[in-house]
């Protein structure tokens, strides 16, 4: 379980995050929505190190990642797709996957983590061997998503997976995402703007404004609520 | 004939120059950083080999094996003391870093070894070869150059492209922040990085020094400096292999600019030669994209 | 106390150009005293470090203020000492032989700093396409290439080749000292080099150095036109160390290929680190240590009875640990430094209720 604790984030003046406590449940996805510069973004970045919390702690399956450096974060299970250019663009296709499976040492679990992706995202395979920064938007999001997967995660975050994508691309991650929790049991935190197809495949959602939860709750329960979308959610 | 002469004799020597590039490009590819003081640390390695070999009578390849450890443990070090400081800093600031390091590095060869010329023997002949009556500007120890330097590139190339360290340490130079989710101790890579490319650099300051009678000295490299990053821009600064046909176009065209203007003023022609080029394209010839710091 | 305090109020309520000319004045009568009182040796010595000054003032305007970074001032100082030897040595103003005037140095030192800038502008145009490792060395190249230019085979004879060229020495007027007459010079250069630099980094083309070297995107953006203000910036530095170069020349009497080593270049850049990128009073005390630090290095020596290896190498090792040291323990030179002290102590004073607020 990953259990935030009276998180506090700050870049100098802003205190992007201002006191954020937040419990997530295993094996479920929860979709953290908010406006622009809320502090979804923030909130990723110090779950995985990125941004060092003032005050505040944080806790994965017993483990403090508040004091873990962040290269060690991906040996807790963590693995986290970055918002917009998250795949290395002078890199191959391949050598993105290769590097999100290096952590583990070994080899063969590595091939096998790669036929999977390859597997789940047949427009990579096609293009193993081009440089990253030759793929359309949507397959670099694929990349992302697929290298995330390659570390074999228990919990996977990620940053607008749908950001300028086509709504069927966008449905395709979703459905990703759902199949993932579903049938591997995987924990995700999925951060997104566009909150209605967040909302349909998340179980639990959280509602961020200026660095605090100011709603959360079952998914389908804050999509009904009339007055909370109007005011954060944009729809 | 002449000119085919010219063109050996230039490539040959560019050869040279290129294996001082291969040692900036492996540095600017792990940290942007373009070393300055690697004619310096390149001299200092150097003059450990030639002091146990000249001095000692140590075996040729001892020498050269030490000299090469010196510098990766040289580099090693200026990266964890000097580098790591300044790195996300302005540009400028490393820029003025590695210059200290070389003024510095000069000094204490120079407090060391004295500011004399010293003559590091070649361990092959530099004797030309002959086809027939004919003179061939290429001689036995630049044959060794040559394949000591196609060596250098191909392993380098199998260790960036085919090795997963290669892997991370590309990764942790394009991209730190990613590379560093993905559980790569980037500090750790950009330290072998700066090991690496001084290791290299030491290679080739053992194998130049043995060419010509004018490197052993403190400042014996300064030159070399701005002929290697020529070479170095031509290729882009990123690419070994771009480094390698940089290193040869300027040799051969320093070699016919001498022979067909003046030998008298290289310095003037290297400087010629770098403002032409950055003039065509400000970030190298065969650059692909635009710099940018990561 | 209160006396002082509106006296001091009056003053900064002066115009810039105003205060800049008061300084400028009162230090040149100072330093001319001081002169006076210095045997030869101290005067060759204070003749050394004013041109020095002039030299790394200019670097320290371009890098510190344009934020370009030139290692090849050094180059401008060659220009600049090799135009000085060819006008005396061709001498086209007529009565110049003997220096029955000194008045001619003034034209001749002006056409110095103009070709010198000249050439900052050729140098500067090409600079201003490039940035970062770029025009470090590309200014390196330059650093090492202008000043092998005289042994060109067919300029040897118009350039003196590796010997150089010969450079009579400015006769004093009166009965002043030779010496002390070669110190007055380039002192009396040195206070109309740091005035005109002084006014112009205060003035409106300061602000543009400032804001090209701080955001080039949004300098263009407000309309400044980047490429042509730090064509500028090149400009006025080399046209600095074109005079220092002259002076040079007109202090060691000749100019010769071989006294522009790239290690001039780097302690010019040395200096203006140490003395902090961008102060003019941090250029005064950075050319101070780098013309001094060679001969407390031979002073040490007699005393401590070094190797001539070491003592040799010391200034060199000493630039170079001072361009490291600035770069990561005192990112501000020497005058940050004494500014971040003053404002401390100001600060305590305040605390103390000893000043006014
Ligand atoms: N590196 C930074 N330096 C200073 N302020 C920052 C930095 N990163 C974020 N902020 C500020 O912190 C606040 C939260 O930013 P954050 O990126 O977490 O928002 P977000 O919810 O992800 O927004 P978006 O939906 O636009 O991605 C914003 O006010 C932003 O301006
Ligand atoms: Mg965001």
């Amino acid at each position: 379980m990953l259990e935030l604790r009276d998180v506090v984030a700050t870049y100098g003046a802003v205190r992007a995050l201002d006191g954020v406590s937040l419990s997530v449940t295993d094996g479920a996805i929860t979709a953290v929505l908010g406006a622009n510069g809320a502090g979804k973004t923030t909130l990723l970045r110090t779950v995985n190190g990125l941004v060092r919390p003032a005050s505040g702690s944080i806790k994965y399956a017993g483990r403090d990642l508040v004091a873990a450096p962040v290269e060690q974060v991906v040996t807790f299970g963590l693995a986290h797709v970055p918002e917009g250019r998250g795949v290395i663009t002078e890199l191959t296709v391949e050598e993105n996957l290769r590097l999100g499976g290096l952590w583990r040492g070994n080899r063969k679990e590595s091939a096998d983590s790669l036929g999977t992706v390859y597997e789940m995202f047949p427009p990579l395979a096609d293009r193993r061997t081009q440089p990253a920064d030759t793929l359309s938007g949507g397959e670099r999001q694929m990349l992302a998503i697929g290298r995330a997967l390659m570390s074999r995660p228990t919990l996977l975050l990620l940053d607008e997976p749908s950001l300028g994508l086509a709504p069927r691309v966008t449905a395709q991650i979703m459905a990703t995402l759902r199949r993932l929790s579903r049938e591997q049991g995987m924990t995700v935190v999925l951060v997104e703007q566009n909150a209605r197809s967040a909302l349909s495949v998340a179980d639990v959602a959280v509602v961020l404004n200026l660095g605090r939860i100011v709603a959360q709750g079952n998914a389908d329960e804050l999509a009904a609520d009339e007055k909370l979308r109007h005011a954060y959610l944009g729809f | 004939m002449n000119f085919l002469n010219d063109v050996i004799y230039g490539a040959a020597n560019g050869v040279i120059y290129a294996a001082f590039a291969l040692a900036l490009v492996l540095i600017w590819r792990s940290t942007r950083i373009v070393n300055f003081s690697q004619g310096g640390m390149l001299m200092f390695t150097t003059f450990i080999g030639w002091e146990l070999v000249q001095r000692h009578g140590v075996n040729y390849w001892v020498g050269l094996a030490v000299a090469i450890i010196a510098g990766l443990l040289l580099g090693a070090i200026v990266e964890r003391l000097l580098v790591r400081p300044v790195e996300n800093g302005p540009p400028l600031n490393a820029v003025i870093v590695t210059l200290g390091l070389l003024l510095v590095l000069q000094a204490v060869a120079g407090m060391i070894w004295g500011n004399g010329l010293s003559s590091y023997a070649p361990r092959f002949s530099l004797n030309y070869y002959h086809v027939g009556h004919r003179v061939i500007l290429f001689s036995p120890d630049y044959l060794f150059i040559v394949i000591a330097v196609l060596v250098v590139l191909v392993a380098l190339f199998v260790l960036f492209q085919l090795s997963p360290l290669g892997l991370r340490m590309r990764a942790s130079a394009f991209n730190p922040e990613v590379a560093r989710l993905l559980g790569v101790r980037v500090g750790r890579m950009l330290t072998l990085g700066w090991a690496l490319a001084a290791g290299v650099g030491a290679l080739a300051g053992v194998l130049i020094a043995g060419t010509a009678p004018n490197y052993m000295n403190p400042n014996g490299f300064d030159e070399l400096l701005i002929l290697g990053f020529t070479a170095a821009v031509i290729g882009g600064l990123d690419s070994p292999v771009g480094a390698v046909v940089g290193g040869v176009i300027v040799g051969v065209a320093l070699q016919v600019l001498d022979d067909y203007v003046s030998n008298d003023i290289d310095p003037f022609f290297i400087f010629a030669l770098l403002l032409v080029i950055l003039m065509i394209r400000p970030n190298g010839i065969f650059a692909r994209r635009t710099v940018r710091r990561v | 106390m209160s006396g002082l305090a509106a006296m001091g109020r009056r003053w900064l309520r002066l115009p810039t150009l105003v205060r800049h000319l008061v300084v400028a004045l009162v230090g040149l009568g100072v330093l001319l005293a001081i002169s006076e009182a210095l045997s030869e040796y101290r005067n060759t010595q204070l003749a050394e470090i004013a041109y020095t000054v002039c030299a790394v003032a200019g670097l320290t305007l371009l890098t510190g203020l344009s934020g370009q970074i030139s290692l090849g001032n050094g180059a401008f100082m060659f220009v600049g000492a090799y135009t000085v030897a060819l006008l005396l040595k061709h001498h086209p103003f007529g009565g110049i032989t003997g220096y029955q005037s000194n008045w001619w140095l003034v034209p001749v030192l002006i056409l110095a700093v103009l070709v010198a800038a000249a050439v900052g502008g050729l140098v500067g145009v090409a600079a201003a396409r490039l940035r970062g490792p770029y025009l470090a060395g590309i200014t390196l190249a330059l650093a090492i290439g202008l000043p092998s230019l005289p042994k060109y085979q067919h300029l040897q004879s118009q350039l003196g080749g590796h010997a150089g060229i010969p450079i009579s020495a400015p006769a004093p007027p009166g009965s002043i000292d030779y010496f002390r007459w070669q110190a007055w010079i380039c002192l009396i250069a040195m206070v109309i080099t740091l005035f005109l630099l002084a006014n112009l980094a205060s003035s409106r083309v300061g602000r543009a150095f400032k804001a090209v070297r701080d955001d080039e995107i949004s300098a263009s953006l407000a309309g400044l036109p980047v490429a042509r203000i730090q064509i500028l910036a090149f400009v006025v530095s080399a046209a600095a160390a074109g005079l220092a170069g002259g002076l040079f020349g007109l202090i060691s009497l000749d100019a010769g290929p071989d006294s522009f080593p790239l290690s001039l270049s780097l302690g010019l850049l040395a200096a203006a680190v140490f003395g902090g990128l961008g102060s003019l009073p941090g250029a005064v005390y950075g050319a101070i240590l780098i013309t001094l630090l060679p001969q407390w290095a031979t002073d040490l020596s007699h005393q401590v009875s070094l190797s001539s290896k070491i003592v040799n190498n010391l200034p060199l090792l000493v630039y170079g640990a001072a361009l490291m040291l600035a770069m990561l323990a005192v990112p501000f030179g020497l005058q940050g430094l004494l500014r971040r002290g003053w404002h401390q102590v100001r600060d305590w004073r305040r605390r103390d209720g000893l000043a006014p607020g």
